[in-house]
């Protein structure tokens, strides 16, 4: 597809084995991920900025979050 | 700078940085214990858990400093890193510096978690159970003998940490549990 490479920013995806269900990545990349009902993420859009990709990466407890 | 004045920052940011070590080794087992760790307050306390530990060590750093710098008594930088090389109350300055040891291991795999296997942070990692009640003793026994305040500072921060490590002992794995019951609930 090349409309992905005009898309700003990083992409984004979760290990869903890694995954504690800590759902801070729903309050770091809000509007990209969102929680399912038992609070584990469901990521809406991969692209995201990058600062805000870092520090979602940092915070997430489990390191579960990852840049592909 | 008196030797007096070096004395009492050494003792005013060793006693912030114990009451900072308590509440990052607190909020630490909040986020590993906590049932439903959704939302604001999870992200709030993962933040807080992240940075306090950063700031933590510019406190650590000016209360090593000052005491090492004081020189009324002779502690010696060495025991800086090494473990009960200072001359003065060995054993319980040996206490801090292990305390410090573990702090930077801890810090520096936290930076590096993501280029390290996992299992190798968690281990280091654990080593906080040993660092909070090092420095805590550390800190009792060098900083206190007279000054109540301080004396009941550190009692106060003692039972702040064994309340959550009591609580902590107490909760079972929330993700394992859920897990479980997505697999249990009914797949239409
Ligand atoms: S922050 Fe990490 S552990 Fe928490 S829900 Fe997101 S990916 Fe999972």
């Amino acid at each position: 597809m090349p409309s992905t490479d005009r898309e700003v920013g990083v992409r984004i995806a979760v290990d869903r084995v890694l995954c504690t269900g800590h759902g801070v990545c729903a309050r770091t990349l809000p509007g990209r991920i969102r929680l399912d009902e038992w609070g584990y993420p469901i990521v809406e859009a991969v692209a995201v900025d990058p600062v805000d990709a870092d520090l979602a990466v940092k915070l997430c407890p489990a390191r579960a979050l990852y840049l592909r | 700078m008196t030797g007096q004045t070096l004395w009492f920052i050494s003792r005013a940011t060793g006693t912030v940085s114990l009451i900072l070590f308590t509440t990052i080794v607190v909020l630490g087992m909040v986020i590993a214990g906590r049932r439903a760790p959704h939302g604001d307050s999870a992200t709030i306390v993962m933040g807080l858990h992240r940075w306090l530990s950063l700031g933590s060590l510019a406190f650590l750093a000016l209360h090593i400093v000052t005491a090492i710098a004081d020189g009324y008594v002779s502690v010696g930088w060495l025991s800086t890193i090494l473990p009960f090389t200072s001359v003065y109350r060995t054993f319980w300055v040996g206490l801090g510096t292990l305390a410090v040891d573990i702090l930077l291991a801890v810090v520096v795999t936290s930076y590096l978690r993501h280029r390290m296997p996992e299992r190798s942070w968690k281990a280091i990692h654990w080593l906080s159970y040993a660092m909070w009640p090092f420095a805590l003793i550390h800190g009792f026994a060098m900083g206190t003998a007279s000054e109540p305040l301080l004396r009941w500072l550190t009692v106060l921060c003692g039972a702040a940490g064994a309340a959550a490590v009591a609580w902590r002992l107490r909760t079972t794995h929330a993700d394992r549990e859920r897990r479980a019951l997505v697999n249990f609930q009914e797949w239409s």
